[in-house]
């Protein structure tokens, strides 16, 4: 069942359930963030409406900078924007940033320090019709290898809003992932989120879980609806959202690990350097149990629609079943 | 203005040799790092740190102060020489450069040194992280004539202008008119590899930045008073930003080490710091 402390939207069972771009609760995160702290600047590379940063720049237009296509320069100039004391948010698409500028970000971002806040946008397949070269499916990997980054990837709309708004004060760096679709709407405004902390969005009705399912960003959809079904089966499990990456809670899973004592992670990445793999460092450092890792297997994306490529690439409800089940015989 | 009188000039003379003899004795002891460009670029530091910058070594953080941001960080002896010799810290300290548990990191770091601007190294973004701290002020309304004088200067190198990134900065300057921003080019004319112009040709080197709308001046890099009087004529630049492109002579002032490329990213040995050493003292007498 729903963890009812969360009053996440039950509705999403339904096929009216509501849908929304991640990408509008960051433009308007963004745009209440702006009016909270005028500090806070916004850096985009030609892509305003497509990362939603226009509010932004219609309601502050002097704290807006477009760099054109340019996205090496983008974080270079929000660089030295924080280091007078700016609170930057460049927005790209992943692929491009923090794809074609990971350099520019170690150095002058991560290396120094400075708490610009970078937006990948259009990760993972779902990206759909676009097709590979811009379905952005390494970016996770790429900033967890980074010191000083922090690492957030929302389940939807109303959760890229809240983690937009509280990573405004944060004086560190950090990325946050977000899809292209619009995706199903699960939590509401009245969820709480607080920056490191994974939460429990199911849970069974009683007793313990047999198989804790850690998900990050949309695909928690999927992973709800395969503990839905699992349920009806008699496999009782519980799925934990991890929104915050990196600095990831260990706590937490260390926590569902014990009492489950089999894992299976769900993101739309890469499965080297991805989110699994985080989690399996902390896991076999703390307490190992095996582990299925649903995610994209060492290939690139292609074009289609969102649904047809989830299930191409084995990263729909029905794999996560499956991958339930291959754990439970792992179980020791 | 910023008068620059004759006994100033001989001062800064002096001083630009003495950090000269600071940048010879730290790169022999260290073992490794890049001679040719610091001691090329030593009358350029020499004459910001001792004349132009608004800066304060006792307040190393105070808020008004200039901005200079190093871009090719390799030539970072020159730059920690002068900090050292402006009394940011002891001039001792500078023997500990490139060793373990030292403040001066083969390449500057940022949270080292706090006063340093920003970490460096790699090239061809030092421009784009001023032109930020250039844009931050204007959003602050801090640079109307009638608040404040603050500058961001960015030093940079000729062969950093290979990096693509150098170029999409250089864009970005004139498109925003940027007058609170001023460039110097260290047109040594070399690389690792070798001359610049065998390499990846810059020339027309004035032409290219005119052409995306910034003012270009050109000056000897080791003569104070034309120096002096370019970036005046910059900071007056009311249309957007200046860059100077100065020539310099690689390995300035030991006549072994001029204008030879091989000079670029290797350290004196003991044998060559003896004879660097007393080229050097030479200059100083006839000053």
């Amino acid at each position: 069942m729903f963890n009812p402390k969360l009053k996440l939207n039950t509705k999403i069972f339904s096929n009216e359930v509501e849908k929304v771009s991640m990408r509008d609760g960051f433009g308007l995160g963004l745009l209440e963030a702006g009016g909270q702290n005028k500090n806070v600047v916004a850096l985009c590379a030609d892509l305003k409406e497509s990362t939603a940063m226009n509010l932004f720049a219609e309601k502050f237009p002097n704290r807006f900078i477009e760099v054109g296509v340019a996205e090496q320069n983008l974080v270079t100039v929000a660089s030295g924007m924080a280091s007078m004391g700016k609170i930057p948010f460049c927005a790209s698409y992943a692929i491009f940033s923090p794809g074609r500028n990971w350099e520019q970000i170690r150095t002058t971002i991560a290396y120094n320090n400075q708490p610009v806040k970078i937006i990948g946008s259009h990760v993972g397949v779902s990206v759909g019709a676009d097709g590979g070269s811009h379905q952005a499916l390494e970016d996770i990997a790429l900033m967890r290898v980074l010191p000083n980054m922090q690492i957030f990837s929302p389940c939807d709309a109303s959760e890229a809003k809240k983690i937009t708004k509280q990573i405004i004060e944060i004086g560190s760096p950090a990325y946050m992932r977000l899809n292209r679709e619009k995706t199903p709407v699960i939590t509401t405004e009245e969820t709480p989120f607080e920056i490191g902390k994974a939460q429990i969005f199911w849970l069974p009705e009683v007793g313990l879980a047999d198989v804790g399912i850690i998900t990050t960003g949309s695909l928690i959809c999927q992973a709800l609806i395969a503990a839905k079904e699992l349920e009806t089966l008699g496999v009782k499990t519980k799925v934990l959202n991890l929104a915050t990456i990196k600095i990831i809670d260990e706590d937490s899973i260390i926590k569902l690990a014990k009492e489950t004592r089999a894992i299976v992670t769900v993101e739309e990445h890469q499965i080297a350097g991805g989110m699994g793999g985080a989690v399996a460092e902390v896991l076999a450092q703390n307490y190992p149990v095996p582990i299925e890792f649903i995610g994209v297997k060492n290939s690139f994306g292609q074009s289609g629609t969102a649904s047809e490529l989830l299930k191409y690439y084995e990263m729909d409800k029905d794999s996560i079943k499956r991958a339930v089940q291959k754990v439970l015989k792992r179980k020791i | 203005m910023a008068y620059l009188s004759n006994e100033k000039i001989l001062e800064l003379e002096k001083k630009a040799n003495d950090i000269r003899e600071s940048i010879v004795l730290m790169l022999t002891e260290a073992g490794s790092g890049h001679t040719a460009g610091a001691l090329g670029m030593a009358d350029i530091f020499t004459l910001l740190y001792f004349h132009i910058l608004n800066h304060d070594p006792k307040n190393p953080l105070w808020t008004e102060r200039d901005r200079l941001v190093l871009s090719n960080g390799h030539i970072c002896p020159v730059l920690y020489a002068t900090l050292a010799h402006a009394g940011y810290f002891p001039i001792e300290e500078l023997s500990t450069l490139r060793k373990f548990g030292s403040r001066l990191q083969g390449h500057p770091h940022r949270t080292y040194l706090p006063f340093v601007e920003t970490s460096s190294g790699p090239l061809g973004s030092g421009l784009s992280q001023a032109i930020g701290m250039a844009l931050a002020d204007r959003i602050d309304g801090s640079i109307s004539l009638t608040t404040s004088n603050r500058y961001i200067y960015c030093l940079m190198s000729d062969g950093e202008l290979d990096e693509g990134n150098s170029w999409e900065a250089i864009m970005l300057a004139g498109k925003n008119k940027l007058k609170n921003l001023i460039a110097i080019i260290d047109r040594n004319s070399i690389q690792i590899d070798g001359n610049t112009e065998d390499i990846m040709p810059l020339e027309p080197l004035t032409d290219k930045w005119r052409a995306f709308n910034w003012k270009v001046l050109q000056v000897s890099g080791h003569d104070f008073k034309k120096i002096n009087e370019k970036i005046e004529i910059a900071k007056e630049n009311e249309d957007g930003p200046t860059v100077i492109i100065a020539h310099t002579i690689p390995g300035k002032g030991v006549k072994e080490f001029e204008y030879d490329y091989k000079w670029h990213g290797k350290a004196p040995n003991q044998k060559e710091e003896k004879m660097a050493m007393k080229e050097l003292e030479e200059i100083n007498f006839t000053i």
